[in-house]
């Protein structure tokens, strides 16, 4: 399943990435703007930012874990 | 993966609910430029991943099998990923609103002590004998006439099933965010199609892991902050008591898994623990886990027998998991959402949701939960989840289509020998011809949506008294080709005519279940578990009359007749018996502490 091919993994580490950066960056906008809540609940507690966080660094992990052309057992 | 809205659909088994699917009509959500981003990029993705795993589908055992070199994770949560649609989540949300954590059982005991059955007993003779199919599998322990029953049934099940699916997604779709029906419908199917008939299984298989993590990432959050509102487990619990004791909330045991499982009346269901542990937990459950192609097909995919073993375990920690995603959230809505003037809100049976009533159905609790946790960006991806889901349900059907139309249809009864390229070819034209009819069953359910009833229980015919059939044929040596005809065609006879007894006759609940009291949940359990009893028995008669096949020619596919391969030792931490007694004992934790 690995050989010389593109792991999954890595397929899924690049979008987290993406959406990790789209989705923090909103959250980060949203604290410096000081934007309303739009509506949700809780939204004091500012899940976009570490949602967004934790999205980003689980796709890190895998994107530079499983990135094409490292060497694998 | 059946795909069905139905709650007693959602682990893929068959149900008996009302089918179709009645939301209220102004969209639940609007999504911003950000969501329509998040969504948009996961196609991107999909289709990146097809495009570029093109080149290594050109032979039929990379096309049809992913090359078999799948590791154990990978099959593992492809295993669980087929058959977690996203019509099953919310219908299984809604029903953990209305029903409470009985839900659960779906997920635990219909689900857990098959999977490793499948994992540790059954796995070796599907993996030794190098069958490509289920179907393939009969044909080799049973003949040619068993093989082409089952793969008829199967593929002309398969493609209605996606196609039920298809318009019910779209009907969620046009519901939750005012989507036209024909723009989902044409968008997702495409999507699928192009990424099947370009990657084949291996395509669909990385997909599938794909959207896995997706549906974790989208709707995770969803019982997470409903845990922080509520304050905890036991702060939900309290809420929920309140609500009972003012009458807000209709008095129930919403938190406990068997207490009121001692009589038919005492719980919502209508059901008695003996249907649940016999019913779900045995027939229905491995009927499905064990012998439905559509998920098997994901674990005969794995590299070597071991991963082969290994990738039910895995699947079942996730699948033990899943309720967390699902049924939480569902609960939750119990006590935290409310109405714009701050009163409880109350969902309600499909048939009182009706347009111009202002009321929302039960099936609309999880994205009714999204939209009040979910802040811009996060509901993209939360909707993200649920088309994931989707395709990912769509995507097993086709590719399950694609193999049994190809290797046990095509192959055996029209163009027997041919290039192997040929063969890939077929099923590349049959990925695409699968979603072809599965659109036009899409909108033949628009227009008669009674069909998805119909649909409904014909698949449920034919799965239990296919799970008789193979484990006589797995574990009886005596058991004969007629044995394994007469067992499967008498057995699904059974099935139907206790449907149609029923049908005609509401009043026969009370001999099919066992209890006047039983409602049509318990139906399906009972009638699935008749089915697999007469099935074996039929098997069992019919082979004393004729002659067993010799020993040496069952090597491979029978228990006690088999050479299992030797494995190279690893140590304790990967080793599928070490995992599987975990799972079961975490298996065991959940329900006693949910007792």
């Amino acid at each position: 399943m690995h050989s010389s091919s593109i792991s999954i993994w890595f397929f899924i580490g690049v979008l987290l990435v993406v959406y990790g950066a789209l989705i923090t960056g909103y959250g980060v906008f949203e604290l410096a703007a000081g934007l309303p809540a739009h509506h949700v609940v809780l939204a004091n507690l500012h899940a976009p930012l570490w949602w967004g966080g934790l999205l980003e660094t689980l796709g890190l992990f895998y994107a530079v874990r499983f990135r094409p052309g490292r060497a694998r057992k | 993966m059946f795909g069905l809205l139905t709650a007693a659909t959602a682990a893929g088994f068959p149900g008996s609910l009302p089918a179709t699917l009645v939301f209220s009509v102004a969209p639940l959500a609007r999504l911003g430029t950000l969501d329509l981003v998040v969504i948009a990029l996961y196609f991107v993705m999909v289709l990146w991943i097809g495009f570029y795993l093109k080149g290594r589908s050109n032979t039929s055992e990379e096309f049809f099998m992913a090359g078999r070199e799948m590791t154990a994770w990978i099959a593992g949560l492809s295993f669980v990923s087929a058959n977690l649609g996203s019509l099953e989540l919310m219908g299984w949300a809604g029903s953990a609103y209305q029903y409470g954590i009985l839900a659960t059982h779906w997920y635990w005991i219909g689900a857990i002590p098959a999977m490793l059955f499948l994992g540790m007993v059954m796995m070796p003779f599907y993996y030794v004998c190098k069958t490509h199919s289920v179907p393939g599998y009969l044909k080799l322990r049973y003949g040619e006439g068993a093989r082409i029953v089952s793969a008829v049934s199967f593929a002309f099940m398969t493609v209605l099933m996606s196609g039920v699916n298809m318009f019910a997604m779209a009907e969620v779709m046009r519901v939750v965010l005012g989507w036209d029906l024909n723009f989902s419908i044409i968008v997702s199917s495409l999507a699928v199609a192009a990424y099947v008939a370009l990657g084949g299984l291996r395509s669909a298989i990385f997909n599938e892991v794909l959207q896995f993590i997706l549906i974790w990432g989208g709707a995770l959050l969803v019982p997470i902050l409903g845990l922080v509102e509520t304050h905890g487990w036991t702060g939900f619990k309290a809420r929920l008591a309140a609500n009972i004791a003012s009458g807000a909330t209709p008095a129930g045991d919403y938190t406990h898994l068997w207490r009121s499982m001692g009589h038919f009346a005492d719980n919502p269901m209508g059901i008695h623990w003996t249907g649940i542990v016999f019913g779900l937990g045995f027939a229905i459950s491995c009927g499905y886990w064990t012998t439905d192609f559509l998920v098997v097909q994901r674990v005969l995919a794995a590299n070597s027998l071991r991963s082969a073993r290994l990738a039910p375990v895995i699947g079942s920690f996730f699948k033990m998991a899943v309720p967390f995603i699902v049924i939480l959230p569902g609960l939750l809505g119990l006590v935290v959402l409310q109405n714009s003037d701050g009163s409880l809100m109350h969902l309600v049976g499909q048939n009182l949701a009706t347009p111009g009533s202002g009321l929302h159905s039960y099936n609309e609790v999880l994205p009714l939960m999204m939209v009040r946790y979910l802040a811009p960006g996060l509901l993209g991806l939360g909707i993200t989840a649920l088309i994931a889901g989707f395709m990912s349900g769509m995507a097993g059907n086709v590719s399950a289509f694609s193999a049994v139309w190809t290797y046990d249809i095509y192959q055996p009864l029209i163009v027997k020998k041919a290039r192997d390229e040929h063969y890939v070819s077929v099923g590349r034209w049959a990925t695409i011809i699968g979603v072809i009819i599965s659109i036009g069953t899409a909108y033949l359910v628009m227009n008669a949506q009674g069909i998805m009833d119909y649909v409904q229980a014909l698949f449920s015919f034919f799965i239990s008294p296919l799970l008789g059939v193979v484990l006589m044929g797995m574990f009886w040596k005596r058991a004969t080709k007629a044995g394994g005809f007469w067992g499967l065609l008498i057995g699904t006879l059974t099935s139907i005519g206790l449907w149609a007894w029923v049908y005609i006759n509401p009043a026969a609940l009370r001999y099919v279940a066992l209890s006047p009291d039983a409602k049509a949940m318990a139906e399906n359990m009972y009638r699935a578990l008749w089915s697999v009893i007469v099935s074996i028995l039929v098997t069992f008669v019919v082979s004393l009359f004729g002659k067993a096949r010799p020993l040496a020619e069952l090597n491979g596919l029978v228990y006690g007749a088999t050479v299992l391969p030797v494995e190279e030792p690893v140590p304790f931490y990967k080793n599928e018996w070490f995992w599987t007694v975990i799972a079961i004992v975490i298996f065991l934790a959940l329900n006693i502490y949910f007792w």
